[in-house]
């Protein structure tokens, strides 16, 4: 039943955008955020939609599936927004009791909200054409540099994939304990949010001991077959850089410049 | 192809003890799994240990691919001596080795991956990673599997991409540790035909360690282990002739062999170790014809 899970929300398709070297996706969405809060001017996130629209357009995957990601943290954006909203100090503009909304405040506040969600859309198009497996290749082999400042890059990149492969076998195995627990009179299902945490316990503990016995498990099953870490490993598939993404890595420079461009030459006065 | 009369396994008086350690890290209790074993394996040999839980036969598996090392005596693999640091990674890719549960040794979430992972350790060039893939896979009749997800596979087809993933690395001998003790019959049936597929198409030496002794009629030899000594040794033929002293070691016969021992208690004349249903068949024809002479 847990099979068909999708993990890390995977969208399948052929578009050029699921094609890209996850490298390409890992800098251009890295691009993309640090462009949104580079350049705070409004002809610069102007930019940034147009940016957006095109590579959702491309990428074939109905915007509804980037939309899901922002409804998770609304909550998140709401509690910026009002942070915002009411603790920056500049001139008042309406005051509730001893609260005071600022002009500056609503400015921040808009600023935050477009840049939060824009981060989440832009992530999550990344996410959604790159299987998982693909993206820990893609950190792997661009955080390759980091070696040489003692961080265990291969490890961690092999620990995201395993972690990966065991999700599912992991909630099969959850499953199988509730209803084993249920079949003894085990009660998951009513009380209130405290009773059901507190019924958890009983199941997280066996989940546990399972996890543990099927790590030694596999840790015995993969040094047999001579892991022995990052060092002399080839790769079945290795990553190699084909002309569409340098042309992306092209893209992403004119649209840095544009942004530029646009946030210095073109100014959009705020609403407010 | 067969290579004879050499051995790829040499073990002599092999002992293993399991320690187990209190809170101060001082050895509060031991437990001898190995009590001086000699254990000798001609190349191309099908070889299987019967034993039940606790024999030892499990602890025997993991010194051929040294993952435990020998207490007290020698294992020679392919002439590496297990001890022997260096050559550690030479004996891993040597002898190859499939567990019991086939969810916990398959390391990657596509099938193709998982076979190119032993390779990829050994530093095998990308293109020949392919070419070993493929011919595993196609070795293990998985080919066409390649691009799955090995949560989407049966229990046995599972166990044979694990049985590709050791092939793969181009190993002399396969260690089969209980293969089939997680699959039904029919995985069952799968994963011991492709083994013996393997044992006399490409003359892997195959050490297969199971308790069903419905597995071990087609071996070469059968080394039968009970706390932590080889007890018996022989042809399947000789050690299931042996009715009486296998069930003192809580061990089962095939239930052709029992059936045609009980015959031959209640008075026929049939012969010893009767193996399959065609020999009994055969043999009870020749009573039969006995009969009406």
């Amino acid at each position: 039943m847990f099979k068909d899970i999708t993990l890390g929300q995977y969208y399948p398709g052929t578009s050029i955008i699921h094609r890209l070297d996850p490298r390409v996706k890992l800098v251009g969405t890295l691009v993309f955020i640090i462009s949104l809060f580079a350049f705070g001017s409004i002809s610069a996130y102007i930019v940034a939609t147009i940016a957006l629209v095109i590579v959702i357009r491309i990428s074939e995957v109905p915007p509804k599936f980037m939309l899901k990601g922002l409804r998770a943290i609304f909550i998140l954006m709401l509690i910026t927004a009002l942070f915002n909203l009411f603790l920056t100090p500049g001139t008042e503009l309406v005051r509730i009791w001893k609260l005071k909304i600022t002009q500056e405040g609503l400015r921040m506040a808009m600023h935050m909200a477009v840049r939060l969600s824009y981060l989440i859309i832009g992530s999550s198009i990344m996410t959604l054409t790159t299987t998982p497996n693909q993206l820990t290749d893609g950190l792997e082999t661009g955080l390759r540099g980091l070696k040489k400042l003692h961080f265990p890059v291969h490890e961690v990149a092999m620990m995201m994939s395993i972690a990966l492969r065991f999700i599912p076998i992991l909630m099969d195995e959850t499953d199988k304990i509730i209803r084993a627990q249920e079949a003894r009179g085990a009660d998951f299902d009513s009380g209130g949010i405290i009773k059901k945490a507190k019924a958890l316990v009983p199941l997280l503990v066996p989940l546990f001991v399972a996890a543990f016995r099927r790590a030694n498990d596999l840790a015995m099953a993969m040094e047999a077959r001579g892991y022995h870490g990052g060092e002399g490993r080839t790769k079945m598939k290795p990553l190699i850089y084909k002309t569409r993404d340098y042309v992306s890595y092209l893209i992403f420079l004119l649209y840095i410049a544009v942004m530029f461009l646009a946030s210095r030459y073109i100014k959009i006065a705020w609403p407010l | 192809m067969r290579e004879k009369n050499r051995n790829i396994i040499e073990g002599q008086g092999l002992t293993y003890n399991y320690l187990h350690y209190d809170e101060e890290g001082k050895v509060d209790a031991s437990q001898l799994a190995l009590d001086h074993v000699d254990l000798n394996v001609e190349a191309g040999q099908f070889i299987a240990i019967l034993g039940h839980n606790g024999s030892g036969k499990s602890t025997l598996a993991k010194q051929i691919n040294a993952l435990l090392l020998p207490g007290e005596g020698t294992l020679y693999v392919d002439g590496n001596d297990t001890r022997d640091e260096s050559k550690l990674w030479e004996i891993r890719q040597c002898a190859g080795m499939v567990f019991q549960n086939p969810d916990n040794q398959i390391i990657a979430s596509v099938v193709e991956e998982d076979v190119g992972f032993g390779p990829e350790n050994m530093g095998v060039p990308t293109k020949e990673i392919w070419e070993r893939a493929e011919k595993a896979l196609r070795a293990v009749d998985m080919w066409k599997y390649r691009g799955s997800s090995p949560n989407r596979l049966s229990g046995g087809q599972k166990q044979r991409v694990a049985i590709a993933g050791v092939i793969a690395m181009k190993p002399k001998c396969i260690v089969l540790d209980e293969p089939t003790a997680m699959l039904d019959p029919g995985g069952r049936k799968e994963v011991i035909e492709t083994v013996r597929e393997l044992n006399r198409q490409e003359g892997i030496t195959v050490i297969l360690i199971t308790h069903y002794m419905e597995e071990v009629i087609h071996a070469d030899r059968v080394i039968v282990m009970d706390s932590a000594k080889v007890v018996m040794t022989g042809t399947p033929r000789e050690i299931f002739s042996q009715v009486e002293k296998l069930r003192d070691l809580r061990l089962g016969v095939p239930q052709v062999t029992e059936l045609a021992w009980e015959l031959k208690k209640a008075g026929l004349p049939i012969p010893e170790g009767i193996l399959t249903i065609e020999e009994l068949t055969q043999a009870l024809d020749r009573v039969r014809a006995g009969c009406r002479e």
